[in-house]
């Protein structure tokens, strides 16, 4: 052990349980995990890739992991559903809550909990689980697989075009006791095959606990996915996550990714052009007040010729909060006409709030169309004029204007239901925000 | 039209304004009352932009002196919403363009805000969107316009129909309309004259800020002032637009200065 492992650390690995999964293959991932996550320690801001996420708040507290899930009343539950789902997953504190979830079983898709996974489609889950999701240099990845016991899965046939979302929705129940989980999905798209998949983190109580959620996004040629991830931790609550996509040739996937909540929350996203013209799209928000934290790292490896990209990023940080966004592009030699786009735009509503934005662009081929453009600012002091000049408040105007700039990222999330109802969120955030 | 008697809406005394530690308005004076129609004219600079946002409560000036009072009461000490609430209305120069807010969205907005202050009934969506279709057509603009972002990739043209569509939904007791005009074909501008035209009445006031005597053509004032140098140094009936088009500034600027020498 190292010596500067913090007191989260040692009680997170200290209280590691290794039942058996009854899969050697996997208990042997899980182990090898558990190694890396023995061996690493909680990444300090003087490492360049954490330089403005302080981790000290998080590195301070003990967290165990959960023994039982709280069962939440069906009617806390009941908000969150989404009537136009194709299929459900709910976790309850990382636990599968088989009864809140909905798994229909049509030909073309099977959307399953890990253990039914592991018995129905055990060779595809020994080839792709944990193939994408690296845990070699991340202490929180490595946590994620180590502990690896529950899972969303979804595996859509080779052209078939899913009927509606697949929600997984992921519901902390808020305790007394700081406790940890690991939030996974494995989403395996065959080829030619369309779907849409939300990751929905939501907090039904207040509490501090800890979650490291990875998703592993694998895309077949030609396939299409729609991935929406929602992030609405308690506001004590720490979310350190990863999502891995490999995309094969021709495929599309598109990534809306809202933060909202947690004290401190970090999302990584790594998408990889396994081939040529791949499309990618990612567009980002993270709106947060108080003393939030919330750090979006992105990582578009354009590895082969003619991969497009187009990314927005917008975060609006008030209070003392700290918005965190840094935009890697990675061109390699030979990703030929490659054509890739970057926006992001951030607004601070208060004095005390911090935005810090990277964009980190390594060009290594010479046919390559490029754009990126940062900006950070305040609410734009001619406009608030014109609508108080119309007689709005100086808050409603605010408000509005705030909520304007948050509607751009918002309007790209294609399931009306959640865009209203994240609609209806972000506008109440506004006024809150004030 | 000019009737003695009619209500003071709007009296400047002696207005002295600055933004930063640079003066603007260097002694303003003017009254304004029911019924009238006034138009301000002078070169660029001046000040006339400067009065009408410093009217409507912009925040940049600070009054170092003077006053203002909008039907007998003190107006400086009013919120820009308040004073619109009141009535009082801008016709921008420059019509800010507002990403991420629709129009429809906005004059509704508005229109309820100011509604609201009056104690009048508020519109949902539906409701209002009968209204300002109503309203759309009084300044010949397309319905299209209420989808799109507030005056965002607007024409000149276009926004300054837009100006004059809120005001026609809003209804002010006091308009002041900064070079409405300007930027506007021969048909908008006959549109836009006609818009302010069916506002004005025996209750309201209207004040224009313009370069042109064309516009007074269409829209008769009872007075035109002239602005120079943050004050208003002539003031004449409709008159003495022609002149000004004739003869330009230099004139009256000359004779302003005679006369202060003379007293
Ligand atoms: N923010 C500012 N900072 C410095 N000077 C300013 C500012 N705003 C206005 N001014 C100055 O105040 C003076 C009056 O400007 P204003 O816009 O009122 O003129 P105007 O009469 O409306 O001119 P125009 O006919 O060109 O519209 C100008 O000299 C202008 O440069
Ligand atoms: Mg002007």
């Amino acid at each position: 052990m190292v010596a500067a492992q913090s007191t989260f650390l040692t009680t997170l690995l200290g209280s590691a349980p290794q039942r058996s999964t009854g899969m050697a293959w996997l208990d042997r991932v899980r182990a090898a995990a558990l190694e890396r996550a023995n061996a690493a320690a909680v990444p300090s801001a003087r490492e360049e890739e954490w330089r403005f996420t302080d981790l000290a708040p998080l590195a301070r507290l003990s967290f165990q992991p959960r023994a039982q899930a709280a069962a939440p009343s069906t009617q806390a539950v009941a908000a969150r559903l989404l009537p136009q789902a194709y299929a459900r997953l709910v976790f309850v504190d990382g636990v599968f809550a088989e009864a809140l979830s909905s798994l229909p079983s049509s030909a073309g898709v099977r959307v399953m909990a890990l253990e039914q996974a592991l018995r129905d489609e055990p060779a595809l889950l020994e080839a792709q689980l944990a193939r994408l999701g690296a845990y070699e240099h991340n202490v929180f990845t490595a946590l994620n697989t180590a502990f690896l016991r529950e899972a969303a899965v979804v595996v859509v046939d080779p052209g078939h075009a899913v009927s509606g979302p697949i929600h997984v929705l992921h519901l902390a129940s808020g305790s007394a006791e700081p406790y940890a989980i690991y939030p996974r999905t494995l989403l395996v798209a065959g080829a030619r095959s369309r779907c849409t998949l939300i990751e929905d983190f939501v907090a039904l109580g207040e509490g501090a606990y800890f979650s490291a959620p990875l998703a592993e996004v694998s895309i077949a040629p030609d396939a299409a996915v729609s991935h929406i991830r929602l992030q609405r931790e308690a506001a004590s609550a720490f979310q350190i996550a990863a999502a891995f996509v490999e995309q094969a040739r021709g495929s599309t996937y598109r990534l809306v990714h809202v933060a909202l909540g947690a004290r401190l929350s970090r999302l990584e996203v790594s998408v990889v052009h396994g081939a040529t013209a791949c499309e990618t799209a990612i567009d980002g928000l993270a709106m947060i007040g108080a003393r939030q934290l919330a750090d979006t790292h992105t990582s578009v490896d354009h590895a082969h010729p003619e991969g497009r990209l187009r990314q927005t990023h917008r975060c609006v940080a008030g209070g003392a909060a700290h918005a965190v966004f840094n935009g890697k592009i990675l061109v390699r030699d030979g990703a030929q006409r490659t054509d890739a786009a970057q926006s992001f735009r951030g607004l601070l509503l208060s004095e005390r709030a911090q935005i810090d934005a990277k964009p980190q662009l390594e060009i290594f081929a010479d046919d390559v169309k490029c754009a990126h453009g940062a900006a950070i600012g305040q609410l734009d002091a001619q406009a608030l004029f014109y609508l108080r000049s119309r007689g709005l408040g100086e808050q409603q105007a605010r408000n509005l204007l705030t909520y304007a700039f948050a509607a751009e990222v918002i309007e790209r999330i294609a399931v009306p239901a959640v865009r209203s109802a994240l609609a209806r969120v972000v506008l109440e955030r506004t006024r809150e925000a004030a | 039209m000019i009737r003695a008697g009619a209500p003071v809406l709007l009296d400047v005394r002696e207005l002295e304004a600055s933004i930063g530690d640079k003066p603007i308005l260097k002694g303003v004076s003017l009254e304004v009352r029911a019924g009238e129609v006034h138009a301000i004219m002078g070169p660029n600079g001046s000040g006339k932009s400067t009065l009408a946002k410093l009217l409507s409560g912009h925040p940049a000036y600070s009054v170092t002196r003077g006053s203002v009072a909008y039907r007998g009461s003190d107006l400086l000490g009013l919120s820009p919403e308040a004073r619109a609430q009141a009535g009082l209305f801008l016709g921008f120069q420059y019509p800010v363009e507002i990403p991420g807010v629709s129009n429809a969205q906005f004059l509704r907005l508005a229109y309820n805000s100011v509604q609201a202050a009056r104690g009048a009934e508020e519109l949902d969506p539906l409701e209002f969107d009968d209204l300002v279709r109503e309203k759309l057509a009084l300044v010949d603009m397309d319905p299209s316009f209420l989808e799109r972002n507030v005056n965002e990739g607007f024409s000149g043209g276009e926004k300054k129909r837009n100006e004059i569509l809120q005001m026609a939904l809003l209804e002010p007791v006091l308009a002041l309309l900064d070079e409405t005009d300007s930027g506007l074909d021969i048909d908008a501008l006959r549109v836009v004259a006609g818009g302010v035209n069916s506002l004005a009445g025996a209750d309201n006031a209207i004040v224009l800020v313009t370069h042109y005597q064309r516009l007074l053509n269409y829209i008769e004032p009872d007075y035109v002032h002239v602005m120079e140098g943050g004050q208003i140094i002539k003031t004449g009936d409709k008159a003495l637009a022609l002149e000004l088009e004739a003869r330009g500034y230099d004139w009256v600027r000359a004779e302003f200065d005679a006369a202060r020498a003379a007293a």
